[in-house]
């Protein structure tokens, strides 16, 4: 049973690697969408200070967005996808691997240089390992309620702006409690009702996401 | 009787050839009613009821506010019940209803934050607060335009039907998550002022003309439903003979009237 | 055995074919005939269970492919249009995740020695982006000789952009395959040498 996983997951990260100027290139957004809010708000610290929390999820929010659309896109068109739903695997199990691997590829990257771009914006030091932990447990959310999204709009033109579309919706609240986790943090309240929630709402994504990707993916490969 | 042919006759409705006459009976009915019932409730709103002892004139919008929210939230849930009918028992008539749904529960959410606005200026000093309810409802009009854009965006019908019933589904179990964390992110609004477990802390005649306002939604949500959902029959079905009759059989009349 | 009943497809808003039936039983070729556009190929991604049917079933030792489906699933090779090849792996990454992916144990030395009967002995290392279009087509064949334990085989134009030679060797595997007491469905434009002339289903006589 796990063989189908394990083949799935190391087949991912291997293209990941191969392609990884695509890594890079998400990679560069993030940091880009970050150092331009200086440019917006003006380069007051205590400014850049207050709405660093919130700037670095964003940015990290936007960054993973951008990248779902190659979650399935490929496969789909060399008929990959195909395949995989005539496995005789429950599908969950691959759909997981697949996510595992996207934000093993896109998310691990962000949430490690999220600090770095946090002392540019001046976040205090104390905020930074509620920040690694809130972007480390509320990321891989945002990809398994993404590959829903990417899997509904498998092959449809305009796809990526319906993409967004649908998401965005949809991560808010992991938005909400990310961001609040660290604002929480540094106002002394401590991040950890924050941090449970998030960590509730990756446990529902688990058990709910990949069963409703599976289903997308069956339609949308009808 | 075996229980196939039961289940036959109990959805018997659910289809499309016995559907498409009864949704045309039944549309006028309800657009009378809506019409009756929206004028009864604007006349006990906006004549009968008393003015506010804080707001003034200004809270009278709620007659229109107020419903408009309740039928955007329970719209998307029943959108989201026929998208689950759909997906179980594989009717076309269910997606075809929820699809129907999408855009008067998109179009009363507009209106409650419209509402909204236009209440918030005079109360609260601007058009837009960000306010845990207008959020909110912000946020489900948003997953009314990703639904609507979905199923429009995808030409197969049978992958639109299906695909906007997943989307539907999603958002379904996603709305309360959504509530909860806008309501923790910003705490400072208005308690809930009309609930059915206090007694309403409001005159009588308001809840009155509150309630008279959402029944007429409702029925003016059911009328406009049954009216978008004839011609998404016949679109879909205009492959099968029974189609090909009923459209021989109009235009036929319509020869014969000329 | 495979069993269709009634089968209707129906393609955006147009009625391809119904009341399609057909049985397919141990040992039975059966090639799927008709002109271009009538549903040839929508009729294998229905008994494949990849699309769904506007009526009809499709049946697999007698229960429905929907409820049976891991069952079926690992009894069927489905080789469609799409050669399922990443550009970016060689043949023999692509051939091990093909058949590892979908539930078979197959080893890396297997793999090889597959590709290298079909004729990709030379091209084991490149990426499959060089690769010719009958190359690729190669690629996705060389699954058939690792999956003699399936017995469902369903390919769609499985000699396009084929020499002569490998037509031939083709057609001797299915013809292999069958005589082992499998099933094979197919659609193709040309002759191949078969054992035994195999039967023909006209989707065209279906049509609406």
């Amino acid at each position: 049973m796990l063989s189908t996983f394990l083949a799935v997951l190391r087949r991912d990260l291997l293209l990941a690697w191969r392609g990884r100027a695509d890594v890079l290139v998400t990679l560069a957004f993030f940091i880009i969408v970050v150092c331009l809010f200086p440019f917006g708000v003006g380069a007051e610290p205590n400014l850049l200070r207050a709405i660093a929390p919130g700037v670095l999820w964003v940015a990290a929010l936007l960054a993973c967005l951008l990248s779902l659309h190659r979650l399935f896109a490929q496969d789909h068109v060399d008929g990959t996808l195909e395949q995989l739903l005539l496995s005789s695997e429950s599908a969950v199990l691959w759909v997981g691997a697949k996510v595992l691997a996207f934000w093993l590829s896109t998310g691990l990257p962000v949430v490690a240089v999220a600090p770095a771009l946090a002392l540019l914006l001046d976040l205090e030091q104390g905020g930074l390992p509620v920040l690694v932990l809130s972007l480390t447990l509320g990321t891989p959310t945002l990809a398994l309620l993404g590959a829903v999204g990417a899997a509904l709009t498998l092959g449809l033109r305009g796809g990526g702006m319906l993409l967004a579309l649908l998401v965005l919706p949809l991560f808010v609240p992991v938005l909400i409690f990310g961001a609040g986790a660290v604002e929480a943090e540094l106002s002394g309240t401590g991040a950890a009702a924050h941090l449970l929630l998030l960590g509730g709402g990756l446990a529902g994504a688990l058990a709910l996401a990949p069963w409703a990707c599976a289903a997308a993916l069956r339609i949308s490969t009808e | 009787m075996t229980p196939s042919d039961r289940g036959r006759s109990l959805f018997r409705f659910a289809a499309p050839q016995v559907f498409y006459p009864l949704a045309g009976r039944l549309a006028p009915w309800f657009a009378a009613l809506a019409a009756v019932l929206t004028l009864a409730g604007l006349w006990l709103g906006f004549f009968v009821a008393p003015t506010d002892a804080t707001q003034g004139e200004v809270y009278r919008v709620i007659f229109i506010h107020v419903p408009a929210a309740w039928m955007s939230m329970f719209i998307y849930l029943i959108m989201a019940f026929w998208a689950a009918v759909g997906l179980v028992m594989n009717t076309r008539l269910s997606f075809i209803m929820s699809q129907a749904l999408a855009p008067t529960g998109a179009m009363f959410c507009f209106v409650a934050l419209w509402t909204g606005a236009l209440w918030g200026k005079p109360t609260w000093g601007a058009y837009w607060v960000w306010d845990a309810r207008l959020t909110s409802q912000l946020l489900l009009l948003f997953l009314y335009l990703g639904f609507i854009a979905l199923t429009r965006a995808i030409e197969d019908p049978r992958r639109a039907d299906r695909a906007g019933a997943i989307i539907a589904l999603v958002g379904a179990v996603n709305v309360p998550i959504i509530y909860f964390s806008v309501q923790w992110w910003n705490t400072l609004h208005q308690g809930a002022s009309v609930s059915l477990t206090k007694a309403p802390s409001m005159a009588t005649t308001m809840l009155a003309g509150m309630l008279v306002m959402a029944l007429a939604a409702w029925a003016y949500t059911i009328a406009v439903v049954l009216w978008r959902v004839r011609p998404m029959i016949l679109e879909r079905e205009r492959h099968t003979e029974w189609v090909g009759a009923l459209l021989d059989q109009e235009s036929t009349e319509r020869g014969g009237r000329a | 055995m495979l069993e269709v009943q009634d089968l209707a497809c129906l393609k955006g808003d147009r009625l391809l074919f119904r009341d399609l039936a057909f049985r397919l039983q141990a040992g039975d070729l059966l090639r799927v005939a008709g002109p271009n556009g009538v549903g040839k190929t929508s009729l294998l991604r229905l008994v494949t269970g990849l699309a769904m049917p506007e009526a009809g079933e499709v049946r697999w030792q007698g229960e429905s492919i929907r409820r049976v489906r891991e069952a079926f699933h690992g009894e069927l090779l489905y080789l469609g249009h799409l050669a399922a090849l990443n550009d970016l792996l060689t043949p023999l990454e692509n051939l091990r995740f093909a058949t590892s992916a979908v539930g078979d144990a197959v080893d890396e030395e297997a793999c090889m020695q597959a590709l290298v009967r079909i004729g990709l002995g030379n091209q084991l290392d490149l990426p499959a982006r060089v690769l010719s279009a009958g190359q690729r087509r190669r690629v996705g064949l060389a699954r058939l000789f690792l999956s003699a334990g399936r017995r469902l085989w369903v390919l769609d134009e499985p000699f396009t952009a084929l020499d002569v030679h490998a037509v031939a060797d083709l057609a001797a595997t299915l013809s292999d395959h069958c005589a082992a007491g499998g099933m094979v469905m197919l659609t193709t434009h040309q002759d191949a040498p078969f054992a035994r002339p195999p039967a023909v289903l006209d989707v065209g006589a279906f049509a609406c």
